[in-house]
């Protein structure tokens, strides 16, 4: 052993008859955590495939005239009701339309309303919890208007707004936004009013930094985490919002083909040619679990206090 | 004390108590209720006394963060209690502060070069970009951290380093005073007498006031030079750390320093244990607001409220403290006598 000799003269030369204890076996090894992509899947295995299964279906939206699909559009009488089959995947509708290729474009209006309706949710409720946060004197105000829109359920807040409009996709974009953002500015709300407590914070303040520079600088990039964890379940509620509107025949008008529309054309035909309504809600299930499942995983990796596993 | 850098007086904060259907004002909690001291230039105060005294409340309210109830607050000979946010803001660079917190004191989405930058910034006190580089340098020097680190995130420091960098921040505005509110009770030892160290070299190469907020009595024996020490959003008492250290002229005080562990296996001081618990700031007790749990209380104290004077038998004629003992015949007055003093002796 080379560092024998540092050792004092005692330890290193044992009495005769004593037995020097041998060297302790290195019992935990250094954990090396693996690096770049595939350590990033083992460490977020929920995340990774909620992103992976998300990043499909928005390739899938993105790509679908180039995925064997026919015009989502074009009725065939005489073609109708056909049961899935090596021509007609997902087989046809009741007008004879391509259910594969409805279901496919259908992701579309599915994803951009989700994606759409997070950003806008998050954008304004931001704003909205931040003046709250920040401006006691507006606070109770708007919190006592939002607690009145969070007292309507957000499908019949949408529902109603609806039926004051038209139907289109950015409609419903809008509907559903105003619908969530109650939500998103009491977590703003939330959290500002925590971190504005903060040392740091306080700290700043004594710095000299004015109030809008501490909003931008320290309290706004605090709120993100939560905020984008947020996101994403606002996202997958969005998409369900979506759907149930046009199932009812209050979302996207009939001509787009959205989920919700196959699934309420094919509602008729549910006990006789269930896989019109099968095909789309499986989609949609999937695609609200991925999203959550990204939020999940989000919300762990931001947040590993929140976390639920051990 | 004309020559004073910090001069305080009858500060007082209220928190109002909502309440009710209406949400009307119940009460109030009288956090602090009438402090007055005075810092000079390159002094430590120390502000002593249990949590909850208030302690951290007058730090907070001599940074001004928020407004105070009554009083004054005079900074220089200028009175900074009632400037108006703009007004304010120049005078902020003066007084700075070091929290107590490592972990949340500094935000952690910022690199350590920003955090720095910040007040340097704020202030306009470097001519340009090189400049500012330079300093955020000589900061770190000051502080004893590599320079290289300015561009990590705060999360990769350890506790001690953390409040190295709290320290730099508040270096980096030049003040004049730096308040400490408990700024190092959250770090080990070993760490702790590092900071403390580097506070006491700092303040002697800088000519900093120090106001040290803190419940550690060894940490403020070592590093301070005059001890305030508070009770119930009260000081009890002010005095030079030789003089309060060696006799004690507040029954409080008294009690404090009985609890300071003595260093020395098999010699255990004698302790005075306080009865039940601290009366709450919402309903102070008349009188002596420490009568409630004085063991020499008379019927003086439970009437009247003791005023801050200066106490005839006490090693120093700075020593001042507030409680009726001193105004009975010295032979009747149990702290005339310097207990400390003949404990330090023996």
């Amino acid at each position: 052993m080379a560092s024998a000799s540092v050792l004092s003269p005692i330890e290193a030369a044992p009495p005769s008859g004593v037995a020097a204890a041998a060297p302790l076996p290195d019992v935990l090894p250094p954990v090396k955590p693996k690096k770049g992509f595939i350590g990033f899947v083992r460490r977020n295995p929920t995340m990774a495939f909620g992103a992976a299964l998300l990043l499909l279906m928005v390739l899938v939206a993105i790509f679908a005239p180039l995925l064997g699909t026919v015009d989502p559009t074009a009725l065939a009488p005489a073609k109708r009701t056909r049961e899935p089959s090596a021509l007609y995947w997902f087989g046809t509708d009741m007008l004879g339309r391509d259910v594969y290729s409805r279901v496919l474009y259908g992701a579309r209006v599915s994803l951009i309303v989700g994606f759409s309706v997070a950003i806008l949710a998050s954008v304004a409720g931001m704003a909205i919890g931040m003046v709250s946060g920040y401006v006691r004197l507006l606070d109770s105000v708007i919190m006592r208007v939002m607690d009145g829109l969070m007292s309507i359920p957000p499908i019949l807040l949408a529902i109603a707004l609806m039926a004051l409009t038209r139907g289109s996709v950015q409609n419903v974009i809008i509907a559903i936004t105003i619908a969530e953002i109650p939500r998103v500015s009491r977590l703003v709300r939330g959290v500002v009013l925590s971190l504005r407590e903060q040392p740091y914070v306080e700290a700043a303040v004594a710095a000299g930094t004015r109030t809008p520079a501490i909003i931008l600088r320290h309290i706004l990039p605090n709120t993100l985490a939560p905020i984008t964890v947020q996101a994403t379940y606002i996202c997958a509620a969005a998409m369900i919002t979506e759907a149930i509107l046009s199932f009812i025949g209050a979302g996207t008008p009939p001509i787009i083909p959205s989920w919700g529309n196959i699934m309420a054309e094919g509602r008729a035909l549910w006990q006789v040619k269930p896989y019109i309504v099968f095909f789309p809600a499986v989609f949609l299930s999937i695609t609200v679990l991925a999203v959550n499942l990204l939020g999940d995983g989000l919300r762990d990796a931001l947040d590993p206090r929140m976390a639920k596993r051990l | 004390m004309s020559a004073a850098l910090l001069d305080v007086t009858d500060l007082k904060k209220h928190y109002p108590l909502k309440g009710g259907l209406l949400g009307g004002t119940t009460g109030y909690v009288y956090a602090v209720d009438g402090v007055s001291f005075q810092i000079a230039r390159a002094e430590t105060l120390s502000l002593v006394g249990e949590s909850g005294c208030g302690k951290s409340t007058v730090g907070k309210a001599v940074l001004r963060l928020f407004d105070i109830t009554s009083g004054q607050v005079v900074l220089d000979g200028k009175r900074i209690d009632d400037l108006s946010t703009g007004a304010l803001r120049a005078v902020r660079r003066r007084v700075q502060v070091v929290f107590q917190d490592p972990f949340s004191s500094l935000n952690p989405r910022m690199r350590v070069r920003d955090i720095l930058a910040e007040p340097i910034r704020n202030f306009g006190l470097a001519k340009d970009g090189r400049d500012l580089e330079a300093r955020v340098a000589a900061l770190m020097d000051k502080v004893r951290l590599p320079r290289d680190a300015v561009n990590r995130w705060p999360h990769e420091f350890s506790g001690g380093q953390r409040q190295r960098i709290g320290i730099a921040r508040a270096l980096a505005a030049e003040p004049d005073l730096i308040v400490c509110d408990e700024a190092v009770s959250a770090l080990d030892v070993s760490v702790k007498a590092q900071i403390v160290n580097l506070l006491q070299d700092l303040q002697q190469e800088l000519g900093l006031a120090l106001l040290f907020i803190s419940h550690d009595l060894a940490i403020v024996e070592h590093m301070t030079h005059r001890v305030a020490v508070m009770y119930l959003g009260k000081i009890v008492e002010v005095a030079p750390k030789r003089s309060l250290f060696a006799a004690p002229k507040h029954p409080y005080t008294e009690a404090l320093l009985s609890a300071v562990p003595v260093p020395m296996p098999g010699k255990a001081r004698e302790r005075i244990l306080l009865k039940g618990d601290v009366p709450s700031p919402i309903n102070p007790p008349k009188g002596c607001r420490f009568h409630t749990r004085c063991p020499y209380a008379f019927d003086r104290c439970r009437a009247e409220e003791p005023r801050l004077n200066h106490v005839a038998t006490a090693l120093d004629p700075g020593h001042v403290a507030a409680c009726h003992l001193h105004d009975l015949p010295a032979a009747e007055n149990p702290l005339a006598v310097a207990k400390g003093a003949a404990l330090v002796a023996a």
